[in-house]
């Protein structure tokens, strides 16, 4: 039950979808070819019918002489049942594409423009939002649609038919249709906010619900789970009550919409028979007309059935669009500058700041440090004040809203984010292991290197004794689908990255923060032996793990 | 995710008891089936008497003959409308009560499996997908069971209206109308499962990809991977795609065979019409009004497969509930409860448990006793029993061996409300509803005042923090307290203990969130404030601060194995003096 966006939204991104579509122009083409034929056949379908009833009454034909007008009829039954058919898989298989370009190019924004990650409490949404979310919109794709196209094709084609055999009844559908589309409207629009008030209702409802079930044994460690379940009764009858006042007058646009089409056939009847009577229409265009009469508000009314549908859609919509929105947090530059080498010339920070959008509070506030080659230097500062920004703008997966970093005198905004990166090993918190193999995961880190290194880079890392535990050693799977690192398997395998790749520039992201003692040492003799000859900052949170640095700098103290 | 697993017996069986249990609506269930027949009913009956008009006309009688017919279309058209009103109204409204009254019912039987009776695994999963699933049970009626009893009514009364002018072509449109009614819902249904089972793997693939994608998006840019996981993401994607494509052709041939079966309905009632008006079985004026009424009838039998849908899904989940709701009660009566009053202390005596379907020992002859006013901490490593003995203390679940008792009275004598009300839990997890600071602390007592509640959360050290919020009592704490601080969470946790108006105390961890030095401060507060005549058990991991405490139990793997006052026991050099030492 997702809330649909607000009125003026809800045109923007209909209007960024369907630019969208352009990903899937054959199927939705045939689509729409199908639903002009569909439009045909239905007129063929009544017009046929009128014949044969007009035939047999008062014309006297039996079925014999009925015989080729009911085959062609079936024939036009056949025809039409393979265009539903097509309507229906070209919809499919056109929204199909939409979604499968719309998640790529989510996938390509996360990866290239906003490389810091997300917050572990977001990662989830996001997930959600690239597959759920981007399902939800097949309904929108595969059903609104495609029903939005019958609405305006089938009438047209259906009044073309009726306007030259019953000008009347022509005036009467034409004058009845724009009834129809205003209350259509209504519906989707004004009233629709009562409407959304049921589902905001529903899903209020069910989130009570949840906060009650989820903390039923505090309810009943306090002696108050008999006493929520009169609440729980007394919060549904009230909200049933305020929705059901809501409703009643949500529904009277679709009661006005119900009466116009209906009335508006009642009409037409009336008209036929006046005209019949009178002797300017023939009894198989009457009965033709008739027929037709409903099914030119069909596809209208079907419209306003899938509008809620593809509401949810829509705001699926807008998340997806929210995240391609997120501006990039690392620019390059159009002529970037050659990376400089960290082991030949210092890394200076020179007053550099940086402020999270969503934050009011800048995480950063004129850093200033200098880091000599071969200098091992570590960085403390409790939680919270921006430690972990320091690596990021140093990777270069932000960019520091103010000041600037230079190594050898090149400002590293002038450099192409992705050749810099190279000359940079990184520990990071905690590690992420892909799907694949313990080997495959080390090689990340350079996809050349031949089994040799990485199995040297095991070795210095102390990835081998992990690996030697385990029932396939370092080809042992992992990641989501595999077997679970503890925290301090998985830092080990950062180590092993980061030895295989031998950057000049080693980043040291409190690598033991989630370690316990034992595991904390091991990778800490191992963090030595990486960091011997290179540059190497090393961000923890307590001074006692700065052991074996050359300076310690302290950051922060902001409350 | 539309995956639609296969309907057994027992999920028939579960969604009928599901369906049975909102029973009484059984008034408001037929109005709204009525209702939405007989709009229906009017739509083809408006065609059907707009057919005889029209034919009437053809024959160029006195205008004023069918005045009747007009009138009777014109109504028509105006009943169908408000019918269809009327339906929407009576079919919402009882949703909302069925939905309500399943949420009190399936709550209901949830209360005594709470929190030991709904295994072992973590509970907030199993509660969250029990809410999801009372969720989907909400289409039970609109969506799910009304359809099909609207198109049984709509069905009956055409076939019958056809069968006396038509007899023959009632047997066609009535076949016909089963066929669209049965058979198509069924492979719909059938379509939709395999595309579901299909489509899981390639899902979980994609998910897993994504999962990658987004939590290792750092070390993807550091290691210049991002081209090469795009494709991976993509070639997931495709695999996907391929399974959605098949499963488009697979809905489009369902989509065929629906507009095949009326077309053939259609077909078959006009020929034999036509054959019955030429042999004068039938009267021509009438011919049009049967071929109208055929059209009609399949708007009653259109919602179906979606209907079908629903069904299956109500059904996976009233089954999947009953799962849940099925297990025993671990805990039960007793039928005729022994008074606790008067108090006295709180004594667990040779207490033995071991969790059902568990090899382990979880509690072995576990003795202990709180006096009213005493102070008694019970420490040990986690998994040694701690917050199992916590549970029984309150009865959430019975010893397999020994007794507890309140005073003179074991608890399995006295009513189990009247145990958990003298002896409050405050439990590690304790949970913050959405809703304001004061709302969360009064549950524990409602008629407690304000003053009550921010003495209470003073004396739990929240008192500065209360101060320094603008709203102050009012504040909301947030979904599930999200807008608070796991530390915050626990003292206000604690805060609904001291309010309680219990005999004892029970605290499990209350110093898990805090850091080293408020978890000093938080033991020794309670060992040095003796205001009140309570007895407490704190249950912790961290010893500092226990210096004050009367009695302290070291726990190790389900038993008691030191116990005594600080100063004991770090001079007896055990496990606790090492555990002290450690600091």
């Amino acid at each position: 039950m997702s809330e649909a966006p607000p009125r003026s939204a809800r045109s923007s991104v209909d209007r960024r979808l369907l630019r969208s579509v352009r990903a899937a122009r054959l199927p939705f083409a045939i689509a729409i070819a199908l639903g002009v034929l569909t439009a045909v056949l239905v007129v063929a379908q009544a017009s046929l019918l009128g014949r044969v009833i007009a035939g047999a009454f008062p014309g006297g034909d039996d079925l014999a002489d009925s015989e080729p007008l009911l085959w062609l009829l079936a024939g036009v039954v056949v025809l039409r049942a393979l265009c539903a058919g097509g309507f229906e898989a070209s919809g499919r298989i056109g929204a199909g594409r939409v979604m499968s370009e719309l998640r790529s190019r989510i996938t390509s924004h996360l990866l290239h423009a906003r490389p810091t990650g997300l917050r572990d409490q977001r990662s989830g949404e996001l997930v959600s939002t690239a597959v759920q979310g981007v399902d939800a919109l097949e309904v929108y794709f595969a059903r609104y649609l495609p029903q939005l196209v019958l609405a305006v094709l089938v009438p047209v084609v259906i009044l073309a038919w009726i306007f030259p055999r019953d000008f009347a009844a022509g005036m009467i559908l034409l004058v009845t249709l724009p009834v129809i589309v205003v209350f259509m409207v209504l519906i989707g629009l004004g009233a629709r906010a009562a409407t959304d008030r049921r589902w905001r209702t529903l899903s209020l409802l069910s989130a009570h619900f949840l906060d009650v079930v989820r903390g039923l044994e505090t309810l009943r460690a306090n002696d108050r789970a008999q006493a929520q379940v009169e609440t729980l009764a007394r919060a549904g009858d009230e909200y049933r009550r305020e929705t059901m006042a809501t409703l009643r007058i949500a529904f009277l646009s679709s009661l006005v919409l119900e009466l116009a089409a209906m009335l508006g056939t009642a009409l037409v009847a009336a008209t036929i028979a006046i005209q019949l009577i009178g002797g300017n229409l023939a009894f198989s265009a009457g009965l033709a007309v008739l027929i037709l009469a409903p099914e030119l508000y069909l596809p209208i009314r079907m419209v306003g059935q899938q509008f809620h549908a593809s509401a949810d859609g829509l705001a699926a919509a807008e998340r997806c669009f929210e995240v391609l929105d997120t501006p990039a947090t690392v620019s390059v530059p159009e002529a970037p500058a050659p990376a400089p080498d960290p082991s030949r010339s210092a890394l200076v920070l020179d007053g550099v700041a940086f402020s999270y959008p969503e934050r009011d509070v800048p995480v950063l506030e004129d850093l200033s440090l200098r880091l000599e080659p071969g200098e091992h230097v570590a960085l403390v500062g409790p939680s919270g004040v921006g430690k972990s920004t320091v690596a990021a703008v140093l990777l270069r997966l932000l960019e520091p809203a103010a000041g600037r970093i230079t190594c050898g005198g090149t400002d590293l905004a002038d450099v192409d984010p992705e050749a810099w990166r190279r000359r940079v090993s990184w520990v990071p918190q905690r590690t992420t292991l892909f799907s694949g193999t313990i080997a495959e995961n080390v090689s990340f880190a350079d996809r050349s290197a031949p089994r040799e290194k990485v199995e040297a880079a095991c070795l210095a890392s102390g990835l081998d004794r992990v690996a030697a535990a385990l029932p396939a050693g370092l080809d042992t799977q992992v990641g989501e689908a595999g077997r679970r690192l503890s925290a301090g398997e998985a830092q080990r395998v950062a180590l092993a990255r980061a030895f295989l790749r031998d950057a000049p520039l080693l980043i040291l992201d409190e690598p033991t923060a989630h370690l316990d003692a034992n595991a904390s040492s091991e990778v800490g003799e191992a963090i030595e032996r990486l960091a011997a000859g290179r540059t190497t900052l090393m961000i923890v949170h307590r001074p006692a793990l700065a052991r074996g640095a050359d300076r310690v700098v302290e950051l922060g103290g902001r409350a | 995710m539309s995956t639609v697993p296969s309907t057994s017996r027992r999920e028939w069986q579960a969604l009928m008891r599901a369906a049975a249990m909102v029973g009484p609506r059984r008034g408001r269930l037929a109005l709204s089936i009525i209702l939405g027949a007989g709009s229906i009913l009017a739509a083809a009956a408006l065609l059907a008497v707009a057919g005889v008009l029209i034919s009437k006309a053809s024959l160029k009688p006195p205008i004023l003959t069918l005045t009747v017919f007009t009138v009777a279309v014109r109504g028509l058209a105006m009943a169908r409308a408000l019918l269809r009103y009327f339906e929407r109204l009576a079919s919402h409204d009882l949703a909302f009560r069925v939905l309500s009254e399943l949420r009190v019912k399936f709550f209901e039987r949830l209360v005594p499996l709470v929190p030991e009776g709904i295994g072992r695994m973590r509970s907030g999963d199993v509660l969250s997908r029990f809410t999801g699933e009372v969720d989907t049970l909400q289409d039970l009626y609109l969506r799910a069971l009304g359809p099909p009893m609207i198109a049984l009514v709509v069905v009956a009364v055409i076939g019958v209206a056809v069968a006396i002018v038509l007899p023959a072509g009632a047997l066609v449109l009535v076949v016909a109308l089963v066929v669209a009614g049965t058979a198509i819902p069924a492979l719909a249904l059938a379509l939709t499962r395999r595309s579901g089972r299909r489509q899981a793997p390639a899902r979980a693939a994609l998910t897993a990809e994504l999962v990658d994608v987004i939590q290792g998006a750092p070390e993807l840019a550091v290691y210049g991977r991002q081209a090469q996981w795009l494709e991976r993401v993509q070639a997931a994607d495709s695999r996907l795609m391929a399974t959605q494509r098949r499963d488009a052709l697979a809905s489009a041939v369902s989509a065929v065979l629906s507009v095949l079966v009326s077309g053939a309905a259609l077909v078959g009632v006009t020929a034999v019409g036509v054959d019955a008006v030429a042999s004068g079985r039938l009267d021509g004026i009438l011919l049009a009004a049967a071929v109208f009424l055929t059209m009609g009838a399949f708007e009653a039998v259109g919602g179906l497969p979606d209907a079908a849908q629903k069904i299956a899904a109500c059904a996976t989940a009233a089954s999947r509930l009953e799962e849940v709701t099925d297990e025993p009660a671990p805990v039960t009566g007793p039928t005729d409860p022994r008074s606790l009053a008067g108090g006295g202390p709180l004594v667990a005596d040779g207490v033995g448990f071991r969790y059902p379907g568990s090899d382990e020992v979880a509690l072995r002859d576990v003795s202990l006793e709180l006096r009213p006013g005493s102070r008694v901490a019970l420490v040990g490593a986690s998994g040694s029993g701690k917050t199992t003995l916590a549970r029984l203390l309150v009865r959430f679940a019975d010893p397999d061996s020994g007794t507890i008792s309140l005073g003179a009275t074991g608890l399995r004598e006295a009513a189990q409300d009247d145990v958990r009300h003298r002896v409050r839990l405050v439990g590690q997890d304790a949970y913050l509803f959405t809703a304001t600071i004061a709302a969360n602390v009064r549950l524990a007592r409602p008629a407690c005042s304000d003053a009550e509640i921010v003495e209470a959360l003073t004396r739990a050290g929240l008192g500065p923090w209360l101060a320094s919020l603008p709203e102050g009592l009012e504040t909301q704490v947030g979904e599930e307290g999200a807008a608070v601080s796991g530390g915050q969470r626990g003292r206000i946790a604690m805060a609904r203990g001291f309010i309680s108006d219990s005999d004892h105390l029970v605290l499990d961890e209350p110093t898990a969130q805090l850091d080293p030095a408020g978890a000093r401060g938080l033991l020794a507060g309670l060992a040095a404030d003796r205001s009140d005549g309570r007895g407490m058990l704190v249950i912790t991991h961290t010893v500092e601060g226990l210096e004050g405490f009367d009695e302290i139990l070291v726990m190790d793997a389900g038993r008691i194995v030191e116990r005594g006052r600080w100063e004991e026991l770090v001079a007896a050099g055990g496990a606790f003096a090492t555990i002290a030492a450690a600091g």
